[in-house]
This record gives C-alpha cells, sequence and structure tokens, in this order.
C-alpha cells in the first residue's frame, strides 16, 4: 500500500465522497470535543516535545469529566468492581464482606458469572430491579416498573435511542424536537443526525437561566408552521447552565406538555449536584404523579440518569438508564426492538449503576468510609460552586449566573467591538475567538458558548468546575487576568 | 393508559414513530428467550423436567456457556479498577506493569474518565502495530483507526455515513445470506435496502462472484448498492474465505465501485485444518496498485470474540483504509459523541498485545489459550462427527468462527404444525429443542437462507463436557422429533 495511501491524502474516483455520503451526518457538530480540544491536544502535544509556552500544562476545562481533574473514585465501587472482574479476589480478606456480597449477586446475574457475557439488551434485570427500587425511594413511594426500565451505555445513548424512535414524518409533518438554548450539544448533534427539526427556546439569562412557559409558547407556535412538535428535551439540573429548576417550573413544563401532547424528555443525570441554598432537585416523574392522574396517566416522559456526573464521576464506565412512563405497549415493544440492535449496555457499567441505586446502609462496615467521600465530593463541588460564582462576578465584563447545581458555569462576556470586528476578519465566531486566545495564551480550554447556543449578541463560554481547588482558584484568577487584557 | 376513541389520542401511537424502526424485523430470538426465561422460572420453582438447567447456545457469548475468562486480562482490568491490588505480592509484575502502564494513559490516571474520540492513543497505537504485525508488515496508520463500543456500533455508524436516506434510489448494501441479525435489522434501521447475495452451501459456503454479479443486478431500479458486507470467517456459517475467493471480492467491489464493509471479528478462530485467516487489508495490499491505493474498505474486530470472548465489555474497533480525508473528518465528529468504555479498550490492549514467552504471566496465559484452542477443536470434530451421523442433519465442514450451522430437513408435516403455531419451520425446530431437550439454538430464519431450506446455529465455543451434554440432548430430541412427524 503506498504511503499515499497511508496518510489518507486524496485519490481520485472515492466510491465515499462529501457529495454521496449521508448529508444528515455533515451536519453533526459536538463542541464539547470539537476543534478548540483539538487545539488543546496539539498543544499538549508540543509542551512534551519541549516547546516554550507561557504555561506547563494545558488545563481541559472543557468537558465534565471529574475523575479527568483529579476527583477521586468511590473506594467501595472500585472494590466490588475489581472484585466482579476477578472473582478470585472473593478469596482475598483485604476485601470487605459488603462489597464481597454485592459483587457475589451481581455475578450470580451475568452469563456464566462472568462480566464479560452478553446481557439481555435492556439491561440485566436485577439491576433493572434496583433502579426501580431506587427511583420509588427518591420519588416519595410512586411506584417504578422494571420493565420501564432501560440500561444503556452511559444516557447519551438512551437519550439517541428515543430520538430515534420518535423522529418521523416528511416536509412540514417532520418531527419537531424542542430543546433549550443554551442546551448541551449532543441533542443538536443526535437531531442533525436524524434530520429531527430543532426547535429552540431560550433560558432566561436575566433570571437564573430559569424556563417559562411563555417562551416554551412562543417557540412552539413559530415551529408549528413547519414541522410537527412532538417532543420537548429538557435539563435539569442544567447543563451548561447549572441552573436548579422550581418545582413551580417543572409543574408549568408538564401541564404544557400535556397541553401541546409532547413527549418529555428528562435529562437528570446531575440530579445528585445540587449545591445552591435554597435549590431542591425535584424530579419530573415525582411531580408528574404528585399533579394527579389526569397528568400521571397521560403524560409520556422518558427521563435519563447515568453514572458519570453526581459524585461518583466514573465516565469511562458508559453506565446510564431511562425510565419511560407512560409509553403505549406496541410503542414499547418498538422500543424494545430498537435497543436489541446494540447488543447490550457495557456489564461493568451495568454492575456500576447498581452499586449506585442500591447504596451501603449505616449499618454496613463500608458505610462510614463510603459516605465520608461522597460528602466530601459534593462538598467540595459546591464550593467551587460558590468560589467560580464569587470570582467571577469581580471582574468588569464577565458576568456569572449562581451555579446552583449540575458541573459547569457558563458565563456572560463582554467583548469589545474590535475585537469582535478581529474575529469576524478571522472567520471565527467571536466567543471562539476569544476562546482560542485564551487557549493559547493560558493554556486553559473551554467551550465557547456558541457550541451550546446563546441569544444573538451576546457571548458566553462554558467551564466545568471540577478542577482541584486551588488549581481552580489559578484558573480564574488566569480567565481574569486575560479577560482585562483581552478587553483593553 | 393513553385514550385512544374517537378523541385525540394522548400518547404516541405506533403510526407515530420512525416508519424506519417499524420496520425492523424482530428477531426470533425474542419469542425464545421469552420462553426460556419462563422455563428457567419454571426449574427454579421446581417443575420437573427431563433437564435440569437450559443449556443456552443461541449467541456468539463464550462465558455464557462456560468458558472462562483469560486469568491475565482479568488481573489487569481489576489492578487498574483497584490499584491498591498492585501493593505486595499478589499479582504478576508483568500484570502491575501493565496496569501501571495504562493507567498512566487515562486522562487522571483512572480508568472512570472519558478517552480521547477515537480511544485511549496509547491503545490505539498498539492495535495499529497489531495489524502491522498481523498482515506482515502492510503499514498501519493509527489516524485510521477508531475504537468503539463493540464492533456492531463501528458498523453501524460507518453504514450511517453510507446510506443516504433521503436519495432516491435508496441506498442499498448487499449483504451474504445467511448473515448476521444484527447487521440485517441495522440496515433497515437506517433506512438502507439489503440486497442479498447468497452462499453456496453445498460448496462450504462459498461466496461466488457470479452470485455477486446475480445480486448487483438484482439491485437496478430498487436501490443504489453503495457497499459490499462480507463477514469472514463467517457467521453463522463456519467457512473461512480462501485468498482467491477475497482477491475476486476485492476486483469486484474496484470494479462496481463499492465499498468494502470487511467484518472480520472471527478472525482469531480459525480451526479449519485447511484454513487460514488472511485479513481483507493484507490481500488488498498484495494485489498492489492500483485497487491498493483506491479500494475503500473499513474493516471491524472486537474483543468480544476470539479467545478472550469479552462481550460484556464492549470494545470494538474498526480500520478505515483509503478513504477521503475529508469525510474522515466527519467520521470523527459522529463517533465524538460517544466513547468506547475504558475497561473494554484495556482488554483490547491485551487482546493485541498478550503475555509473550519469559513474561511471568506467560505460563498460565499459554495453558489456558491452549485449552481453550483444544476445547474448540474437540468440540468441532464431534459435532461433525454427531451432526454427521443424524439422519436429516447436514453440515458443512466447520473451518472458522463461533457456531455451527447445519441444515435440517424438516418434514413436511412438521413444517404444516409450525405454520398452525405462527412461526418459522425452524423457529418452531428450536422451540420445541428448548422445551423438551432444554437447549436453546437459534434458527436459521434469523440469519437468512435459502427459500425452502433450514437451519439451525449454536454456539461451539463451550467447555467439551457441555458441548458432550447438547450433542446428546439434541440427539435424543430429534430423533424423537422426526419419529413424531413421520
Amino acid at each position: 500500500m503506498s504511503q499515499q495511501a497511508v496518510n489518507g491524502v486524496s485519490c481520485r474516483g472515492k466510491v465515499l465522497t462529501v457529495e454521496n455520503m449521508n448529508p444528515n451526518v455533515k451536519r453533526v457538530e459536538y463542541a464539547v470535543r470539537g476543534p478548540i480540544v483539538q487545539r488543546a491536544v496539539q498543544i499538549e502535544k508540543e509542551l512534551r516535545e519541549g516547546v516554550k509556552k507561557p504555561f506547563t500544562e494545558v488545563i481541559k476545562a472543557n468537558i465534565g469529566d471529574a475523575q479527568a481533574m483529579g476527583q477521586r473514585p468511590i473506594t467501595f465501587f472500585r472494590q466490588v468492581l475489581a472484585l466482579c472482574s476477578y472473582p478470585e479476589l472473593l478469596e482475598d480478606n483485604k476485601f470487605p464482606e459488603d462489597a464481597k456480597k454485592r459483587a457475589r449477586r451481581i455475578l450470580d446475574a451475568c452469563g456464566g458469572h462472568s462480566i464479560g457475557a452478553y446481557s439481555a439488551s435492556q439491561g440485566i434485570e436485577c439491576i433493572r430491579q434496583d433502579v426501580a427500587r431506587y427511583i420509588e425511594r427518591r420519588d416519595g413511594g410512586v411506584p417504578s416498573n422494571p420493565d420501564n426500565i432501560f440500561l444503556s451505555t452511559g444516557a447519551s445513548d438512551a437519550i439517541v435511542t428515543i430520538l430515534k424512535l420518535l423522529v418521523c414524518g416528511e416536509g412540514r409533518d417532520r418531527t419537531g424536537v424542542m430543546i433549550s438554548i443554551p442546551q448541551y450539544p449532543l441533542y443538536s448533534a443526535a437531531l442533525a443526525d436524524l434530520a429531527a427539526v430543532q426547535i429552540n427556546y431560550y433560558l432566561d439569562e436575566d433570571n437564573c437561566w430559569s424556563l417559562n412557559v411563555a417562551e416554551l409558547k412562543r417557540a412552539l407556535n413559530e415551529a408549528k408552521q413547519h414541522c410537527k412538535p412532538r417532543v420537548l428535551c429538557i435539563i435539569n439540573p442544567g447543563n451548561p447552565t447549572g441552573q436548579v429548576q422550581s418545582r413551580q417550573c417543572i409543574e408549568d413544563v408538564i401541564r404544557f406538555a400535556k397541553e401541546e401532547h409532547l413527549f418529555l424528555m428528562a435529562d437528570e443525570v446531575y440530579q445528585d449536584n445540587v449545591y445552591a441554598e435554597g435549590c431542591k432537585f425535584h424530579s419530573f416523574k415525582k411531580v408528574l404523579f404528585e399533579m394527579g392522574p389526569e397528568y400521571s396517566s397521560t403524560v409520556e416522559m422518558a427521563s435519563f440518569h447515568s453514572t458519570s456526573k453526581c459524585y461518583m464521576g466514573e465516565c469511562g464506565f458508559r453506565g446510564g438508564y431511562m425510565e419511560v412512563i407512560n409509553m403505549d405497549p406496541e410503542v414499547k415493544a418498538q422500543l424494545t426492538k430498537l435497543v436489541s440492535v446494540r447488543l447490550c449496555p457495557p456489564v461493568p457499567g451495568q454492575a456500576l449503576l447498581d452499586l449506585v441505586v442500591n447504596p451501603l446502609q449505616p449499618d454496613e462496615p463500608s458505610y462510614t468510609s463510603f459516605a465520608k467521600e461522597r460528602t466530601a465530593v459534593l462538598a467540595a463541588l459546591a464550593e467551587k460552586a460558590r468560589l467560580t460564582e464569587e470570582i467571577f462576578n469581580t471582574v468588569p465584563g464577565i458576568t456569572c449566573n449562581p451555579v446552583q447545581g449540575a458541573m459547569y458555569t457558563f458565563p456572560r462576556i463582554t467583548l469589545p467591538q474590535k475585537a469582535i470586528d478581529k474575529a469576524k476578519a478571522e472567520g471565527k465566531v467571536p466567543d471562539m475567538f476569544y476562546c482560542m486566545k485564551l487557549l493559547e495564551e493560558e493554556g486553559i480550554c473551554l467551550v465557547p458558548g456558541s457550541g451550546f447556543g446563546q441569544k444573538d449578541g451576546t457571548f458566553h463560554f462554558r467551564m466545568t468546575i471540577l478542577p482541584p481547588t486551588e488549581k481552580l482558584k489559578v484558573v480564574l484568577q488566569k480567565i481574569r487576568d486575560f479577560h482585562l487584557r483581552f478587553t483593553n | 393508559m393513553g385514550a385512544s376513541s374517537t378523541s385525540e389520542r394522548l400518547t404516541t401511537a405506533l403510526q407515530e414513530i420512525s416508519s424506519n424502526v417499524r420496520n425492523m424485523k424482530q428477531m426470533e430470538y425474542f419469542v425464545l428467550c421469552r420462553r426460556t426465561n419462563q422455563i428457567k422460572e419454571e426449574l427454579r420453582q421446581g417443575v420437573r423436567k427431563s433437564y435440569r438447567e437450559v443449556i443456552d447456545v443461541s449467541w456468539g457469548d463464550p462465558h455464557r456457556a462456560g468458558v472462562k475468562p483469560l486469568s491475565f486480562v482479568r488481573q489487569v482490568l481489576a489492578a487498574c479498577l483497584y490499584p491498591q491490588l498492585m501493593d505486595g505480592d499478589k499479582l504478576m509484575g508483568d500484570v502491575k506493569e501493565r496496569a501501571q502502564r495504562l493507567l498512566r494513559t487515562c486522562a487522571g490516571g483512572s480508568v472512570g474518565s472519558y478517552s480521547d474520540i477515537a480511544g485511549i492513543p496509547q491503545i490505539v497505537q498498539s492495535v495499529s502495530e497489531y495489524i502491522v504485525r498481523r498482515d506482515g508488515g502492510v503499514p498501519c496508520h493509527p489516524k485510521n483507526i477508531y475504537i468503539t463500543p463493540g464492533s456492531q456500533w463501528a458498523l453501524t455508524n460507518i453504514l450511517k455515513v453510507l446510506v443516504n436516506s433521503e436519495a432516491s434510489p435508496r441506498t442499498g448494501v448487499l449483504i451474504p445470506v445467511p448473515c448476521h441479525s444484527t447487521t440485517i435489522i441495522s440496515l433497515t434501521a437506517l433506512g438502507a435496502v439489503a440486497v442479498p447475495y447468497y452462499l453456496r452451501e453445498e460448496r462450504s459456503w462459498a461466496l461466488e462472484v457470479e452470485e455477486l454479479q446475480r445480486a448487483l443486478e438484482s439491485a437496478k431500479g430498487v436501490c443504489n448498492p453503495v457497499a459490499l458486507y462480507i463477514i469472514n470467517p463467517g457467521n453463522p456459517a463456519g467457512y473461512v474465505q480462501s485468498r482467491k475467493c477475497m482477491q475476486e471480492v476485492i476486483r469486484f467491489a474496484a470494479e462496481k465501485k463499492l465499498f468494502l464493509l470487511a467484518d472480520e471479528v472471527y478472525q482469531d478462530c480459525v480451526y479449519g485444518k485447511e484454513s487460514e485467516f488472511v485479513s481483507y487489508k493484507r490481500v488488498l495490499a498484495e494485489i498492489g496498485a492500483p485497487l491498493s491505493d483506491t479500494v475503500e474498505l473499513a474493516s471491524f474486530h472486537t474483543a468480544s470474540k476470539g479467545l478472550m470472548g469479552e462481550c460484556g465489555l464492549r470494545a470494538g474497533y474498526v480500520e478505515l483504509v483509503n478513504l477521503d480525508p475529508a469525510v474522515m473528518k466527519y467520521i470523527h465528529k459522529l463517533f465524538s459523541t460517544n466513547t468506547c468504555p475504558v475497561l473494554g479498550q484495556i482488554a483490547l490492549d491485551v487482546m493485541v498485545n498478550p503475555p509473550q514467552p519469559g513474561d511471568p504471566s506467560y505460563p498460565l496465559y499459554l495453558k489456558e489459550t491452549q485449552h481453550i484452542r483444544a476445547s474448540l477443536a474437540e468440540n468441532v470434530r464431534r459435532v461433525e462427527e454427531v451432526i454427521n451421523s443424524i439422519p436429516s442433519f447436514s453440515c458443512q465442514s466447520l473451518e472458522g468462527g463461533a457456531f455451527a450451522f447445519p441444515r435440517v430437513f424438516l418434514q413436511p408435516k412438521a413444517i404444516e404444525r409450525a405454520k398452525e403455531a405462527g412461526l418459522q419451520p425452524d423457529t418452531f425446530y428450536c422451540m420445541r429443542l428448548l422445551e423438551e431437550a432444554g437447549v436453546l439454538f437459534s434458527p436459521g430464519t434469523e440469519y437468512g437462507q435459502k427459500e425452502g431450506t433450514y437451519h439451525i446455529r449454536f454456539c461451539i465455543m463451550t467447555p467439551t463436557d457441555t458441548m458432550e451434554e447438547i450433542l446428546k440432548r439434541l440427539s435424543t430430541f430429534h430423533k424423537q422429533f422426526m419419529k413424531e412427524f413421520s
């Protein structure tokens, strides 16, 4: 094979070209791992090769990856998973009994007692049962049926699967999906891939990124003219905005969904990440059921959770689930068929999920250290959330809403006109121009707000609050200094 | 749950979901699986049957069938998950060294962090070096490799790039008959048209170019074929293609401007005495320019099969050869939204870089892998012996892959009874086999077969005593079944 072919240099007469490939794939963008991250990786390479820069490391505050930023995994979880991976360790007295008990239970549910066997495509049955019980406990007794639980490869897999199921129709009947602006770009990527119609509803920056129904109505009515709106997506706690919706707001959304016959997709992966005083996570399902049978027996919903966030931060396991509510049994049968094509979710991720939904009880030997670790992680995040908001709001030209929950801050930045002009002259979106410059000068990698959507004429960036506290302080300072330089 | 009277429906109805999803064929497996779960429950409750447990060999899942995981990979996984294990002498030096090396490649030194889009770069590098060794030195560029959550995920997403669902006529993909079921269903889900080409059962499931030609002709006016999907070694049929056959396939693909999709996940499962696995990439390179520089190829491999059998870890990869760089940019974006689980990537690293002679773990690794290979060889021998001795069964020689796919000659009465039960004849056979013998196979209908022929598929990567038990139960059942419908 010639060097040309190995290097992938273009040759004439390709079968698969940009012209004839799936046009939907061309529209897929995922800013969280987009061009700025590619440049960050390149810079890291240059640093390793000894190139001199004004910084010694790149701080990747672009992706919600807690352990990449130094957060430690929960010891108990890792013990159980190690036992599941190499069951000979069950004979090792260095492992606590409560870890062994859980490992044995998980292995008993695996084919051939191995995490290497395929599981049922909907997920291991006893784990789905445990998830259902977790949901019931969380929601104060509202019943959950394990048959409505679908384990998945991270929440992303489940989100994409539901969209695949629901997106249909041609032309003006094409399914419209309402997503918040700003949004987590997995949604826009999936909608582009599926050629669904994206319907943007704007969160209210001046009111802590809250959602209001008048805006939902506006967006919906406008969309009705060119598509068939059928789905409403909401992320709570929010990404990138970090807002935790009030109970009233959730009720309003449910009412709206019922009136307009919308399928609700409630992305709740940050449900344990709530920091602000006075804020509380209300699960959509719980609120739905508390609104009475008129709603609880009619509003269709899917809610999503994951092992990647909260206090676990185990992104690399790709564990997650969705619960579907009030789905027509025939449609659910189609969903079951659809998930079977990807065979099964990773079994270690399923095992991890089981540990998350089945936490240690106070009378178990490992409980004390487990609780301590969990509290420490959540407390550190809360402190970092507070610190971030505090410091950013001291910078003229940066306005930061309180980070009520999740793992990110999405501050608004005021850019001088000459910077905007310079960006445009270079063919860059202004906040990308800003972020790229920050990366080159300070080695800090953020994601420009344009990757998430924002009101026209406004600029933002998303930064994770995940670096260790001392490092975070340095990062915040550097961004402050950079911003002052940039806006002068 | 959702009023469906003359008033407006409140919940999503069947007509309101994606037609591609609706059109996906329901696998035969569902009805068999449901009954299997019921039987398992009945057994648990003490219902008397002629068997004490159900033997499930319906999937290519060695661990489920009782094959033990390889110790080295599991020790490395455990050490990566819980690094405290590496204190002290419990684990061998090479286990620790591998775990430490791999943890250094993970962000934050933890398997809990996200990996890079195409996979952990050092592991991608290991995979590319493996490919070069495997292919006798044919160069492999790491940039052309994507590690994914299973090879099916990679295949589905490459198909997604190829299938233009808005095009008219629709995109077509040539697929073998028989073909493994998830690929067929993926095509439907993407809105593509499957264009079947029949493998020649009587000639050990040979792929004949004339048949490819016929299939291509049949697509005229129906769809626009853009790709040719090949499975080698085969699934469900246990063939291993000859070099000559592969050269013909490549020339055909080049001539007809087809993108070659080579599903090579069983490349480590070759046991036929005359058989040898050669990769499509290698054969392509050997053919030389201009074909070697132009034929576009995607080849797929996985940690799920072979000696490791780690299906549940979900790790596979695709190597893309001769693709347009502009298209590669879009593929990169597409693959960025879901990365491969880190534990699966670690297993892949061990697969492409197993313990070597001289390593402390090598003796055990050798013992375990030799045992698996010997068991497989014995199973192959016994399956061919037993199946070919049963009248109304015939089996092509097993050369590679994880399955036997014998043809079963069903009597007209049995076929009739199947129809009455609303089942395909071979599904009916499998259902009865499950019911009466406690053995779960999968029916040929699942994979496609020549009209009027029936087959059953079962996994042969099992412990040898399990296979003996399976063959015993099958023989007994079959005699009774034939008698019943004579």
